[in-house]
């Protein structure tokens, strides 16, 4: 039998052509000089957004729950990942082998505090979630605002009241100072490896989807009652997929973190998890490759248009209300598929045939 | 005696938290969806009793009635505009409207209001009550918020069990199909549920102004998510269950201030939402509902 | 020794007896048809031997093993499978997905396998398309095999969804009115369809009807229930000359 390509494979491959083209055009430009210093910094955001939209979207589209709490996993990553290049960056100089320690480090707390909250939560409805997730959020936020943490020959110290509190020795160093978060962390964060690892994020969460794990996560999506009765563990798999976009949001904290010398925990609050819920919704609920569009256009059309800079969040706003109404009212959006099919047999002589949903080989 | 005070402040806060309370039960309990924008509707009532009062130099009770009509408005507008389009979608579709809604209104004040906090004149003129000899104060503000909250969970009640409307709401919440069969006119239920809420919204506003006096356009924001703790410790859909979440969460949060860390009360507060949810997910009052398979 | 023994099963919702003292033996490789009129509990029945609803009284036990109590993942796992009587479908996915998850206990392999694309992924997701094929065939909608679910035609989701439950490898299978929406002839092919479930599957199968055609065309035994009470059991065609079979059918 000849070999087909599946659609769903071919879709994911396109992507990573796209991912690797994007990535030597900016390095084209990077190397001749032909790009600002306003891009060139935001170039590991935009991975980073990146890879926070692709982790959000298999919470909200495949799983078909809200969460909120980005934020919070992206904090515990990145404060997880600079307390641990912050105590080691003296004994490992090498950041190509302390950096991929960070990111795993980063990565599996904040997988580990995704368990932690998914185990009581998940069961719960919808909307529930949503509010445990953002209230999450909030804790995670706060008490890294408050916390003090130094170390001295003594050991570690830690108080949630002040600098002072924690009576370090002579020899003592901050590593966390309450409010003002952490500095000195270093630089280890470059745009090539950024745009590796939102690559092996795409990579994992294609894969994810197109697999026996992947496909149970989207049936109790799609129907619960109908999931359990064919003896699917709906827990087993809310807690995976929650766990894996915890991981990946982690890890996006640690490539934040790792980029700017200071860190606090005030950056990561409920506007960084709705910003990033703006990007799933405007990349289309389910499509990984809009994810990435959407977080790359949101992150640079600011900065070009400064005009426009006023009315981002207002825009926001109205992203999220529009695309809800014109993708899920069943009038609204059998209007714009009427006229999206006129508009395109404009342009196609012969008629167009509904697409199959391809798979396998 | 500072512990009395900050319990007395904690009721205080806790009766604001309430009246919200109820703007969230009241609508998740009919159209079964989680207002995320309610919190944002009191911020919307702050400012145009701080207008109305301020740069019209109108009087605070005209002021007030202003701000309640022009919530009521704008929680009918809201309704209609974004949450009626999508009546019948998934419940993930109808929440990141009500996010999105809430932004709005959050970014549209910010736009109108600027980004400077305005300072909210007091519209209480009860005179403080002072006890053990001044050592513990009970402001004028704390009476009329524990007044007001009760008098509208009162009247609430009364309305709810006792009123052909009201009934008609409690059908609505119990079957919507089954209601519409009984001539109930589903769709104006609901507005007149979201005209209640968003009008309970701007008292709140008045109340929480009153006692807090800076006003931006997240003024509503963190209160409303603490209100929604507050209705779902209560039990999600109980009026009075709202009122004992309300008056609980106010408590927790200041004495968690107060004794606990200043930084960690919203946290405290929090945790108590996922305690709750973990321990007894429908709530002080709330009660269970089986899924139709 | 009966595959299935259900003995004085109960349940109540708040003050309401909707089932009471429901009895059933099933033998291996029957037929059984479960009928009644309208909101009988035929379909509460269903709902509680897959657990979706807890029995207040009675136990079930299935081919030796008390399964009382378990919960609806449980209760498959141990082999009974069942379709709905408003279909439940995961209607995003393709149809030969849908029968793919019905097949999710019985092909595994890791998570971590899947996203690194290890050998076991390549070699599992092969056997479990020729099987999902294979499956789909029976029924005869191989051809459709990569439409979406939601596109089928309502007849053919009928038969997707018992194909799904087939795959999860059950030794009973319960059908909620397979024939419901269907025209006679159809409706004649299904009765073929389930026949030759049994046979080739060698399959013990429990289905709720109204379409008396289909109840007396292909079950050997019936169970009648009205107003959540047994009214009477045994060989079709006693059951349906009884009296007062027909007197709860038909009224006064």
């Amino acid at each position: 039998m000849k070999k087909k390509i599946s659609p769903m494979t071919r879709k994911s491959f396109v992507t990573y052509g796209l991912l690797v083209l994007a990535f030597i055009a900016v390095e084209i430009l990077l190397n001749t000089g032909n790009i600002s210093s306003m891009m060139k910094g935001l170039l590991v955001p935009i991975c980073v957004y990146s890879i926070l939209a692709v982790s959000l979207n298999l919470t909200v589209g495949i799983l078909g729950e809200l969460s909120l709490g980005q934020a919070g996993f992206m904090c515990i990553g990145a404060y997880s990942s600079a307390i641990f290049s912050n105590m080691v960056k003296e004994t490992i100089t090498e950041p190509m082998i302390r950096f991929p320690l960070a990111i795993l480090v980063g990565g599996i707390f904040a997988a580990i505090f995704g368990l932690l909250i998914g185990i009581p939560v998940l069961r719960l409805r919808g909307d529930y979630l949503a509010i445990v997730t953002l209230a999450f959020g909030e804790i995670i936020k706060n008490v890294f605002a408050a916390l003090y943490i130094g170390y001295d020959s003594a050991g570690l110290h830690i108080s949630l009241k002040s600098q002072g509190d924690l009576k370090l020795a002579a020899d003592g160093k901050m590593v966390i100072n309450g409010a003002l978060g952490i500095s000195g962390t270093p630089n280890d964060s470059t745009f090539e490896i950024a745009a590796v690892i939102l690559l092996i994020t795409v990579i994992i969460a294609y894969n994810f989807v197109n697999s026996r794990t992947g496909r149970a996560v989207m049936s109790i999506r799609d129907n619960r009652i109908a999931a359990e009765s064919v003896g699917l563990n709906i827990t087993k798999y809310k807690l995976i997929t929650f766990g894996l976009t915890a991981f990946l949001a982690g890890i996006a904290g640690v490539l934040y973190s790792h980029n700017f010398y200071s860190l606090q925990a005030s950056k990561f609050d409920y506007n960084m998890s709705i910003l990033v819920l703006v990007f799933v919704v405007l990349g289309g609920i389910g499509s990984i490759r809009g994810s990435i569009i959407a977080a790359s256009v949101l992150t640079l059309l600011p900065e070009l248009l400064r005009s426009v800079n006023k009315y981002r969040m207002l825009m926001y706003a109205i992203v999220l209300i529009v695309m809800m109404i014109c993708t899920s009212n069943a009038t609204i959006r059998g209007f714009f598929v009427r006229n999206a099919q006129k508009f395109i047999s404009l342009f196609k002589k012969n008629k167009a045939q509904p697409e199959a949903v391809k798979e396998g080989e | 005696m500072a512990f009395l005070d900050n319990l007395i402040n904690g009721m205080s806060l806790g009766s604001i938290y309430a009246v919200i309370a109820l703007g969230y039960t009241l609508v998740y309990g009919i159209a079964k969806m989680l207002n995320f924008a309610h919190g944002d509707v009191i911020m919307v009532g702050g400012y145009v009793v701080f207008t109305a009062m301020v740069t019209a130099n109108l009087s605070p009770w005209l002021s007030i009635l202003i701000g309640i009509a022009a919530c009521t408005v704008l929680g009918i507008v809201i309704e209609k505009v974004a949450y009626k389009p999508l009546r019948k979608a998934s419940s993930l579709s109808v929440l990141i409207t009500a996010i999105g809604v809430s932004y709005f209104l959050q970014n549209m004040a910010l736009l109108v209001f600027g980004e400077k906090p305005r300072t909210f004149t007091s519209v209480v003129n009860i005179p403080k009550i002072s006890l053990f000899d001044g050592k513990v104060v009970i402001k004028g503000e704390t009476i009329a918020a524990i007044i007001v909250s009760v008098v509208i969970v009162v009247c609430l009640s009364l309305f709810v069990n006792h009123t052909q409307k009201g009934r008609a709401m409690l059908a609505v919440s119990e079957d919507k199909d089954a209601a519409q069969l009984m001539g109930i006119n589903v769709n104006s239920t609901i507005s007149l549920t979201f005209a209640i809420g968003s009008g309970l919204a701007a008292i709140a506003g008045v109340l929480l102004c009153s006692s807090y006096p800076t006003l931006t356009n997240t003024t509503g924001a963190m209160p409303g998510i603490k209100a929604f703790v507050a209705a779902v410790l209560g039990g999600i859909g109980s009026i009075p269950g709202a009122m004992i979440g309300g008056i609980l969460i106010g408590v927790i949060e200041i004495l968690g201030r107060a004794y606990i860390s200043p930084q960690l009360a919203d946290a405290i507060v929090f945790a108590v939402l996922i305690l709750v949810l973990i321990v007894k997910p429908t709530g002080i009052l709330g009660k269970k509902v089986n899924e139709k398979v | 020794m009966a595959l299935l023994d259900v003995k004085k099963l109960g349940i109540s919702f708040g003050g309401l007896r909707a089932v009471d003292e429901f009895s059933i033996r099933i033998g291996k490789g029957e037929l059984y048809g479960l009928i009644g009129p309208n909101g009988a509990g035929k379909t509460t029945v269903f709902n509680l031997l897959t657990g979706v609803y807890k029995p207040t009284d009675g136990t079930i036990t299935l081919d030796g093993k008390d399964i009382t109590g378990m919960n609806t993942m449980q209760i498959n796992r141990q082999g009974i499978a069942r379709t709905f009587q408003n279909i439940r479908l995961f209607h995003n996915l393709s149809v030969i997905d849908n029968v793919k998850v019905g097949l999710h206990n019985n092909y595994k392999y890791s998570t971590g396998t899947g996203i690194f694309r290890l050998p076991g992924y390549f070699k599992t997701e092969k056997k479990m398309n020729e099987k999902a094929l294979e499956l789909l065939s029976v029924f005869d909608l191989e051809k459709d095999a990569y439409l979406p679910a939601s596109g089928l035609p309502y007849g053919k989701q009928r038969k997707l969804e018992i194909a799904r439950a087939l795959a999860t490898e059950p030794k009973l299978l319960l059908l909620d009115e397979p024939a419901a929406g269907m025209n006679p002839n159809e409706t004649a092919e299904l009765m073929n369809t389930i026949r030759a479930v049994r046979d080739n599957f060698d399959m013990t199968v429990l289905l709720i009807e109204h379409d008396m055609s289909l109840v007396s065309g292909i079950c050997e035994k019936l169970s009648v229930l009205n107003f959540g009470q047994l009214l009477c059991q045994g060989k079709t065609a006693d059951v349906l000359s009884d009296p007062e079979v027909i007197t709860a059918y038909l009224g006064e």
